[in-house]
């Protein structure tokens, strides 16, 4: 009997770990591992294919000499404050909008929601024909009479950066808008209630009690974006395809196009290296305090 | 209980193919990127060749352009050390691999069979890798071709332009008419390909070989490279406004519908000409793009014979002879639009404009002015190549002006060696 049972403790100790570590194992090799293994490539002389010859830091000189990784950090940085604002942004205020008791709520919901269904390919693709302006919204104009109409943004090397921006804060927003609802339904009437009856309405009421109480909702919001920022690939490759020239190149684009069909890549790799860095220079302190205000407020 | 009958059952499945796979050795297994229309149907005519000869063919396509994907699943493929019989490889990427050891020696094969008194030297060196034959050639394509509208002219009162100021005088021309004077397709490769053409007419044989294919930093920084460069920005200005990132083959269109006169681009473009049922000399033009008329700036699909079991080499070596035999080299090349490898294959059966590119090829090599292409990969290292590509398309969309990208293109190109 007693043998039985602790049998059934060990058990029941074994079992979770058993069962966690066939996907433990799989995330050390396909996740840490291969971090590592790009790591180790970055300070090689790998071309076509990885060879094990050390070089140290040489492809990080070559790297940050290269006219178009300068680009492509510019234009993350562009893309990547207004991609993340615009659609934290937008997805509250629609969260909001919606979270006043309207009609057609579900409706609504779904339909900007709906977005998130497309991959990026599509997005882009039908961006890239809405945009063009021998097909799309100017061409619309021009036929509808408006002749002065202009809107070339996405053959202009300059402002072709913005058309990514737009197209990816139209995909992504609805998304952001149902973590918000999500967040704003978990506040309790209560609270809502009691602040009504202290006085608090309207913009003070969402300001000062509202808000405050969707900062968890927030952090994830903004993890879930900036990893989406920086590893935004297709949408470009399929908006843009990183021209006009090589004016939206983004590190992702950057990184494929070094590894794979430049045969560099070694350079490919460390630019790789460099990505991770930067989200891990922005997610970490940010990650780091709020798990610490949370254990703090425990 | 389900679970395990369905388990058995793809078991099963898979040891009956094991089976039957491995009883049917003749079977060549090709990976290539040939999925479009013209292109696939100039394979079908080797599939058919090797089906005689009783020979599978197991086609592994990987769509796109160029072959970038194809290139990821190549790497895949060598790396699990389990190659495709065969590759559909591109110039440098020839070298590339032959450098890793796992491309196969045909040089017996290519004794016998007398490759080397019929392939010219210039294409040689693309298909042996330290004097063995790696690779059997297919064709050759070449990019110093101006493609136009004949109507267009005619109405635009002008004739085929045979120097560089006759063409832009050209251009300007047509430009005042109304159309489009230069159909293009903004996107680096094909701002490269007009490039070839530009620096060739530009410095002639030695500007062309020091810089494009020598990476002399000398002569990239040369008054004729920098020559070479304004001529690029003439040319942007004959450019509709609405050019970047179109598809080669929808700037052919704006030729072929006669929204555009001219297009700078390799015979490849011919096969868009001849699939809407124009003919060339009466409803469209193929002329060497002036001050290149004496040369031949080619690529080459080429494929590859990888390192595989001694049990597949013989289907291995008859595919490999039957790429080469003029019967299918004359047979593919009249659907693909290119003209044959081989130097011995008469030109009956092609076009006007095909019947001028085995004549030009010929010419070519026997001047020493059969050149590798640039802009696709038969001048220099795909790394290079896209340095080129950089300041190229930097300076044709106007990042650049021509002082700047003579001072740019030395820098680059050192940066990807």
């Amino acid at each position: 009997m007693t043998a039985a049972t602790a049998a059934r403790t060990r058990l029941s100790v074994w079992l979770p770990r058993l069962a966690l570590a066939p996907s433990f194992a799989a995330v050390l090799v396909c996740v840490y591992g291969f971090i590592l293994f790009t790591l180790y490539l970055s300070f090689t002389n790998s071309k076509l294919l990885p060879v094990y010859e050390w070089l140290g830091f040489a492809n990080y000189v070559t790297l940050f000499k290269l006219p178009a990784w300068h680009t492509a950090l510019a234009n993350l940085s562009i893309f990547g404050v207004l991609y993340i604002g615009l659609c934290i942004a937008i997805g509250a205020m629609l969260a909001i909008a919606l979270d006043q008791r309207i009609r057609a709520e579900g409706v609504l919901r779904a339909v900007y929601l709906y977005p998130m269904a497309l991959s990026f390919i599509v997005t882009g693709t039908a961006w890239k024909w809405l945009l063009d302006p021998g097909v799309g919204l100017e061409q619309v104009m021009h036929v509808l009479g408006w002749q002065s109409f202009v809107f070339g943004w996405i053959k202009d090397r300059d402002m072709a950066i913005y058309t990514i921006v737009i197209a990816g804060v139209w995909q992504t927003s609805g998304f952001v808008m149902a973590l918000f609802l999500a967040g704003l339904r978990g506040i309790s009437d209560e609270v809502m209630k009691a602040a009504q009856i202290d006085g608090a309405s309207g913009f003070a009421l969402y300001r000062h009690v509202v808000l405050p109480q969707l900062k968890p909702t927030l952090l994830s919001a903004v993890v879930l974006l900036t990893h989406m920022a920086i590893k935004s690939y297709d949408l470009v490759i399929a908006l843009t395809g990183g021209g006009p020239g090589r004016a939206t190149e983004l590190p992702a684009t950057f990184m494929y196009s070094y590894t794979f069909t430049r045969n560099q890549m070694a350079v490919g790799a460390s630019s790789a290296v460099i990505m991770l860095f930067t989200v891990m220079a922005v997610m970490v302190p940010y990650l780091y305090s709020e798990l610490r205000e949370q254990r703090d407020a425990r | 209980m389900r679970m395990g009958r369905r388990l058995r059952g793809s078991l099963y499945a898979l040891t009956t193919l094991l089976v039957f796979g491995g009883a049917a050795a003749q079977e060549v297994e090709v990976l290539h990127w040939w999925t479009s229309g013209g292109e696939a149907g100039a394979l079908q005519v080797l599939k058919q060749d090797l089906k005689q000869h009783g020979i599978t063919w197991k086609d592994m396509p990987v769509a796109g352009g160029g072959g970038t994907q194809a290139m990821t699943v190549l790497r895949a493929r060598v790396t699990s050390g389990n190659p495709p019989t065969s590759v559909q490889l591109l110039g440098f990427d020839l070298r590339d691999w032959a450098e890793q050891g796992v491309l196969a020696d045909l040089s017996d094969l290519a004794l016998t069979e007398g490759w080397d008194k019929v392939v010219p030297p210039a294409l040689q060196q693309f298909s042996k890798y330290k004097g063995k034959w790696i690779a059997a050639p297919v064709n050759f394509h070449s990019t110093n071709w101006i493609w136009a509208n004949k109507a267009v002219l005619d109405a635009a009162g002008v004739a085929v332009p045979k120097t560089w100021d006759e063409f832009v005088a050209a251009l300007e021309k047509v430009k005042k008419s109304g159309k489009i004077a230069l159909a293009h397709g903004g996107q680096p490769w094909q701002d490269a390909t007009i490039f070839d053409s530009v620096v060739y007419a530009t410095g002639g044989p030695e500007l062309y070989r020091r810089a494009l294919i020598d990476t002399d930093p000398k002569a990239l920084a040369s008054p004729e490279m920098r020559m070479a460069f304004e001529r690029m920005a003439t040319l942007r200005k004959y450019v509709d406004p609405n050019f970047s990132g179109r598809e080669w083959n929808l700037a052919t269109a704006m030729v072929v519908n006669g929204s555009a006169a001219f297009q700078i681009m390799g015979d490849w473009a011919k096969g868009e000409f001849l699939r809407t049922g124009k003919k060339p000399g009466t409803d469209f033009l193929c002329f060497r793009f002036p001050g290149t008329q004496n040369a031949v700036l080619f690529n080459s699909d080429q494929f590859a014979m990888f390192n595989v079991d001694a049990k597949k080499l013989p289907a291995q070596r008859e595919l490999a002879k039957t790429i080469m035999s003029p019967a299918f080299q004359a047979a593919f090349n009249v659907i693909k639009g290119s003209v044959p490898a081989r130097t011995d294959v008469p030109g009956d059966a092609f076009d006007e404009c095909g019947r001028q590119g085995i004549k030009d090829v010929a010419a070519a090599s026997a001047a020493g002015t059969l050149l590798g292409s640039m802009s696709q990969g038969y001048a220099v290292p795909a790394s290079i190549k896209n340095a080129f590509y950089d300041v190229i398309t930097a300076q044709f969309n106007g990042e650049y002006d021509a002082a700047r990208a003579v001072k740019e293109l030395p820098q680059a190109i050192e940066l990807a060696k």
